[in-house]
């Protein structure tokens, strides 16, 4: 059986969600996205520069008609800020869903929790499919899936900071409450990490700086398309539990010179 | 007359309508949204909606992020 994740009422194969910063141009970004599988990718919202208004768009490499677009609120520090950047981005024409990100502290970029629920709330309201980036909070969480989120995004580490899942155990407790989709945003280093995230039975994962920031991008975006991959089998296949002691692989029967 | 397009002071044509603005500009509408003194114009109403002296603009697209 296809083994598909469903968000916002649409079915995706690919658990493998990419960022589109931080690449040396478009043709790379197009190229990585290729790589790594997903079906989902996030851009920010920007003023378009009106002195150079003949540059190329983003959107004439990655096709809307192809990929599900996901803008994103990066940047915004306060819950009214994230709300106009997310009714600019729908307007702009790629949908319902919003990344919302309203963030609490330049260094850590940390998430302001409740500044995130305001927004989310009047978001909902005003029917996006609204996926908020939070820390691996369960709390928080449920507030977010009460309020009506399309989805939970619990980060795994600080954004950009590679450090993988710092707090397993958080993003355990927050599975087995969610009835929503849980996604990893942000944190992830390499392949592994974004395995264990699907070990844990997370529904995605969403990275940018990992695959972008690589010395060799389209082969780490490979390499974490394949991880998503392991990671999700491994899940349904259901590993085996931690011993502290040996069990043996081979029979202990008909050893000789016994 | 005066005004200002994310957050830079422009001189347009008066009462020049938000269509004629973006094709001014070279945008490509499809590409593109606009919020005209914090209300997002809908992109049907580029062509009825005029602005007026000191309007302020924010004309934004999609650019690469995570």
């Amino acid at each position: 059986m296809l083994d598909t994740f469903e968000l916002a009422g649409k079915k995706y194969t690919s658990r493998l969600i990419v960022g589109t910063g931080k690449y040396r141009d478009f043709e790379e970004t197009r190229r990585a996205v290729e790589a790594s599988g997903a079906q989902i990718v996030t851009v920010a919202v920007r003023r378009v520069n009106i002195t150079d208004a003949n540059k190329e768009n983003l959107l004439d490499y990655l096709s809307p008609e192809r990929f599900t677009i996901l803008p994103n609120t990066a940047g915004c520090y306060t819950a009214d800020e994230a709300i106009r950047t997310a009714r600019l981005a729908r307007e702009a024409g790629v949908g319902t869903l919003v990344k919302l990100e309203v963030i609490g502290d330049q260094k850590t970029l940390f998430p302001d929790v409740p500044a995130t629920i305001e927004a989310a709330t009047v978001l909902v309201r005003e029917g996006f499919d609204v996926l908020p980036y939070i820390n691996d909070d369960p709390i928080a969480a449920k507030k977010l899936e009460e309020i009506g989120c399309a989805a939970v995004m619990p980060l795994a580490a600080p954004i950009g900071s590679g450090l993988g899942i710092r707090n397993p155990f958080n993003i355990m407790i927050i599975l087995e409450h969610s009835k929503v989709p849980v996604i990893v945003d942000a944190g992830v280093g390499t392949a592994s990490d974004a395995a264990v995230a699907m070990e844990l039975g997370c529904d995605a994962v969403l990275m940018n700086t990992a695959i972008a920031s690589a010395k060799d991008p389209l082969l780490m975006a490979e390499a974490m398309r394949l991880g998503v991959e392991a990671g999700r089998k491994a899940f349904l296949a259901g590993r085996i539990p931690r011993k502290l002691y040996a069990t043996a692989s081979s029979p202990l029967d008909g050893l000789i010179a016994r | 007359m005066r005004v200002v397009i994310n957050g830079e002071e422009q001189i347009v044509q008066d009462g020049i309508s938000v269509a004629d603005l973006v094709v001014a500009l070279g945008l490509n509408r499809r590409r593109i949204a606009v919020e005209l003194n914090q209300q997002i114009v809908a992109r049907e109403a580029y062509e009825q909606r005029q602005l007026a002296a000191d309007d302020a603009l924010e004309i934004v697209t999609f650019v690469g992020g995570g």
